[in-house]
């Protein structure tokens, strides 16, 4: 893990992707471009406009705008992720449908649309090995589907358990464990029985130092033996396993609250996201960006997680998605209501 | 929308006598709670609020007879609160009555009707009177959730009626 000094480092501001007419919901690195993965980096981003951007870093290394993917979905794509491979893009939308796109020769074409929610689909998220599919929106359910060949893809489950729509799913990092977040407040982990059965083995509310108002994001740490999550509450939580990759029904290791980041944020946290060695990032709807880091000091009562940065003025409005790249470390992207992207890079400054 | 009544015997109250505003030297482009008042009020005439089935009820459709929401007490310039230099507004309004099912609505609009005239970076939160309603904290919930407002605001049924409610009495 990098070592930080508070003092020692800035987020400079690289590029502002400009295109979207209206808020940009969401982001979404493509895990196999870029950096040691070859090729040049290339991220998504979708909006209230209808469409989805693709950007694509040039040799110059500016990020071009290098596809539009549109008259697909009807109404705002709230959420895009890519498949592990970097082959398909997922988007959601709120015309309840799941969108899956396919680069075939440079264009991307929508090759399945996945149906069965009520209304609003608000996220997606794909397994590690790229087998499982995830979806989560308005009508409180989390549905499970099957990657098939010739681009079918099957539901297998439909998980009833929150009370209120469901912001996010995502999958652990590693095991095929499913984490969702609520406007209920709750946070709910979902495991196989490996016979396509699923269930809600966990749920983190208020009773177990959980969030208080609606939860909006949740991410891991690389290890995956830590978990992130933020709320319209203002605060973020540090969650931990002892076990994660013991997580089947029969032998489930159950997460629990580690520590309460607050006092940061003034106003609703939408994204948080760890990066690969060790930042934990968050955007939120006070325009503002914030960096932390595990306090690594020996003071025995002191915060386990430390500021590391603030940018107050990130964008001219609300934060909606934050995320780091997967293959540069320095590298990060920030989605806002002012409708653009912003690429920033985690220096360390000379002085 | 095929909604009855929800309050047939609203209250109705005086309009409020207006006081020309002099002009303010260090006024500058700061925004003040009349400002905001001013722009909710004037122009805005919430009436659907109480005759949801205006359809039926031609004659109180009357544009000659609308009711604001000044007049029936929903909003005062004192339950405007606004912090120009943090770029916040804070609105609390009190629905007629305890079970208005209209309230989100009623917020709805208000939220609208200001983002259509204020810059797009000032924070708006709209709230319920405390003690106003039945469900405040559900109410101020989804007041709240621009996740839920921006799909409501694409929902062509309540985008009519939002812009109904907002635009209707300039006709």
């Amino acid at each position: 893990m990098a070592d930080f000094l508070e003092e020692n480092v800035g987020l400079r501001e690289i590029q502002k992707l400009e295109g979207h007419t209206d808020r940009v919901w969401s982001l979404a690195w493509n895990p196999a471009s870029g950096g040691a993965a070859g090729g040049p980096a290339v991220l998504a981003s979708c909006s209230g406009d209808k469409t989805v951007r693709i950007w694509e870093q040039s040799p110059s290394g500016s990020f071009e705008c290098r596809a539009i993917l549109e008259e697909t979905h009807t109404r705002t794509v709230r959420s895009c992720a890519w498949s592990p491979s970097g082959k398909m893009l997922a988007t959601a939308s709120f015309d309840a449908t799941t969108a899956i796109w396919e680069n075939i020769g440079g264009d991307y074409e929508c090759v399945s649309t996945l149906e069965g929610h009520e209304n609003e689909v608000k996220s997606v998220s794909w397994n590690a090995s790229g087998s499982l599919l995830a979806t989560c929106g308005r009508d409180k359910s989390v549905w499970i589907w099957e990657v098939e060949p010739e681009n079918e893809f099957d539901c297998v489950s439909v998980l009833q358990g929150h009370t209120q729509d469901v912001k996010m799913v995502q999958w652990h990092p590693s095991v095929d464990v499913l984490f969702s977040c609520s406007y209920d407040n709750t946070v709910k982990i979902w495991a196989g029985d490996g016979v396509d059965d699923w269930h809600c083995v966990q749920t983190l509310n208020e009773s177990q130092n959980g969030h208080t108002s609606t939860v909006w994001a949740v991410s891991f740490n690389a290890s995956g033996d830590k978990m992130v999550t933020c709320s319209d509450d203002v605060t973020i939580k540090i969650w931990g396993t002892d076990s994660p990759h013991v997580q089947s029904c029969d032998a489930y290791v159950p997460w629990k609250h580690l520590c309460t980041i607050s006092g940061y944020h003034d106003r609703t946290i939408f994204s948080v996201h760890w990066s690969r060695n060790g930042i934990i990032a968050s955007g939120a709807a006070d325009d503002a960006i914030r960096l932390f880091a595990e306090n690594k000091s020996c003071e025995l009562d002191g915060p386990m997680y430390k500021l590391l940065l603030k940018k107050e003025k990130a964008h001219e409005m609300d934060v909606n998605s934050i995320q780091w790249s997967p293959t540069r470390n320095q590298l990060i992207a920030s989605a806002s209501d002012d409708g653009t992207v912003k690429i920033w890079a985690l220096e360390s400054k000379p002085w | 929308m095929t909604l009855g009544l929800i309050n047939p015997n609203p209250v109705v109250h005086a309009k409020k006598e207006r006081v020309a505003r002099s002009e303010d030297p260090h006024a500058d482009d700061a925004v003040d709670p009349l400002d905001v008042y001013d722009i909710l009020f004037l122009r805005l005439r919430i009436r659907f609020c109480l005759f949801p089935d205006k359809f039926r009820k031609k004659d109180i459709r009357d544009p000659e007879h609308p009711y604001s929401l000044e007049q029936l007490s929903v909003l005062s310039e004192e339950s405007i609160t606004v912090d120009d230099k943090l770029g916040r507004i804070l609105i609390t309004f009190t629905p007629t009555i305890q079970y208005c099912s209209m309230a989100t609505v009623i917020g709805l609009c208000l939220r609208v009707k200001l983002k259509h005239c204020f810059p797009p970076h000032y924070k708006v939160d709209i709230k319920v009177a405390a003690g106003s309603h039945a469900n405040e904290e559900s109410v101020n919930k989804q007041l709240n959730d621009k996740e839920r407002v921006a799909a409501a605001l694409e929902n062509p049924n309540l985008l009519q009626l939002v812009d109904e409610c907002l635009y209707s009495s300039e006709l």
